[in-house]
């Protein structure tokens, strides 16, 4: 990942909100009049986008968290990038 | 995206249910219609054209203990709808009380009614996005389909206040053949107003609407225009680096497959009308079912036991050529309420569906440029307590 990636600080866009739905056991990002259901991995990225922590504390984060994952910066930058197409979040 | 909704009555335009649902799915979509009063006569609305004869509408407590209800069984977007929910008195509660549960909270409106106060109590109230809708994009054909002179300047008002105070906003445009032709001017407002999405939605032929039907129908040449535009326009905004989507929505008349209409029966969407009763879609009323009310059943059972949700839902219901059709688990057979107003049978394929054998009536509905009918403005039977009468005795 790019160095300048690794700074950023992306933050989710005010149209989503990411929440929890215990009817779904899952979480999903709703928007006006829709909604994305995250898979896992999606999921435990994007609870971590606070506008606070940049791409590196992220991944830190999750490193800690999934101490036997490997490849996560790759993951994370290719989730943020996808995000970022569509619009969830600004870098 | 899909064509599952009506554009004028806060169905889901762009709703991902994903795949993973179970046999019975959850109603995710929970449309509450406050009210059937409405400052506009739009001659496309589809609330049922008996709307006066309906019942009296639920109280603040039964409001919010039906999403309390639907918020367990799953439902997680809420529209606020009507009629004009802001005729509502009690809409900032009702708002309040859908937020603490978790919904994200729509707030369908024309923007009558609305004040630069109301928006930012609505937002402080947790109110998370708001959809003005536009009968035009000047004030002569505006003042024409809502039969109201002063809307348009109102609309244009409220939607630059509700940009101003953060929210999303979606600009909902009905198009029609009487302002279809703008497109490019209509576009434009968009741009100006700031709107993250838009939804360009040729209007569908239910209630209102149907019985406007043909003083509303876009030629087939309006419509290829519309698109080619809109496409222009899409282009132009991502070369402008503009995150604003268009939405297009064409109207199924011109198709020959149905649409998937509301994902299948039962499926995601759950509408509780003014007066309690509970419907599959917002059109489904004029059905001949007995649909319950949320003051007499609850809402789990309603939405899994009640015969009038699971008379479609599945497979079995259905006849020739839907039943023995490859493409039956794509579209469910199209539409119910328009199979029964243009066959008088409710579990017919839907005449949009080229093998329908009323699918001549589809045809015999298109236009072309040749055959258009000029259409003064009181053609149009406009959606009011005084013509809601006339079909309520007739009914």
């Amino acid at each position: 990942m790019s160095s300048d990636m690794l700074n950023k600080t992306p933050v989710l866009n005010s149209i989503y909100r990411l929440q929890w739905e215990p009817a779904q056991q899952g979480y999903v990002l709703l928007y006006p009049e829709g909604m994305v259901q995250l898979n896992g991995p999606a999921s435990e990225i994007l609870r971590r986008v606070d506008g606070e922590r940049s791409v590196t504390q992220i991944v830190d984060d999750l490193q800690l968290s999934f101490p036997d994952a490997e490849g996560l910066i790759e993951d994370v930058e290719a989730f943020l990038v996808e995000a970022h197409e569509q619009n969830w979040i600004s870098l | 995206m899909s064509k599952t909704g009506s554009p004028c009555n806060g169905a889901p335009a762009t709703l991902n249910a994903g795949s993973d649902l179970k046999s019975i799915g959850q109603p995710l979509w929970l449309l509450a219609e406050l009210t059937y009063k409405c400052p506009l006569q739009c001659p496309y609305c589809s609330n049922p054209l008996d709307f006066a004869a309906a019942g009296a509408e639920l109280t603040t407590e039964q409001w919010i203990e039906v999403f309390r209800q639907g918020r367990e069984l799953g439902a997680v977007q809420l529209g606020f709808s009507g009629g004009e929910p802001l005729v509502r008195q009690d809409l900032e509660e009702l708002i309040r009380a859908a937020r603490d549960l978790g919904y994200y909270t729509n707030l369908i409106t024309s923007g009558v009614g609305l004040s630069e106060q109301k928006v930012a109590n609505f937002r402080e109230a947790g109110l998370d996005h708001i959809q003005v809708s536009f009968q035009a994009s000047d004030d002569s054909v505006n003042a024409m389909v809502s039969g109201s002179e002063k809307a348009f300047q109102q609309k244009l008002k409220m939607a630059r206040e509700v940009k101003a105070q953060g929210y999303p906003m979606v600009l909902n445009f009905v198009t029609h053949r009487h302002n279809i032709d703008q497109i490019d001017r209509i576009i434009e407002l968009c741009i100006e107003l700031e709107a993250d999405f838009v939804e360009l939605a040729t209007c569908q032929y239910y209630g209102w609407g149907f019985e406007n039907r043909d003083w509303l129908m876009p030629s087939i040449e309006q419509l290829t225009f519309a698109e080619a535009r809109t496409n222009h326009w899409r282009e132009e905004l991502e070369s402008r680096g503009s995150k604003m989507k268009l939405i297009f929505v064409t109207p199924d008349y011109y198709e020959e497959r149905p649409k998937a209409c509301m994902n299948g029966w039962g499926s995601v969407f759950l509408t509780v009308t003014p007066d309690g009763t509970a419907l599959p879609c917002h059109s489904a009323r004029m059905l001949p079912i007995e649909f319950a009310k949320v003051t007499d059943l609850g809402l789990k059972e309603i939405w899994y036991e009640h015969p009038s949700f699971n008379q479609f839902r599945g497979f079995d219901w259905m006849q020739e050529p839907c039943r023995s059709c490859d493409e039956k688990e794509q579209d469910f057979g199209g539409c119910r309420c328009q199979a029964y107003m243009l066959t008088g049978d409710a579990a017919a394929a839907d005449p949009v569906c080229s093998k329908s054998s009323e699918h001549s009536q589809i045809v015999a509905a298109r236009r072309s440029d040749s055959d258009r009918i000029e259409t003064e403005s009181d053609s149009f039977i406009y959606r009011n307590e005084r013509n809601s009468k006339v079909f309520f005795r007739q009914g």
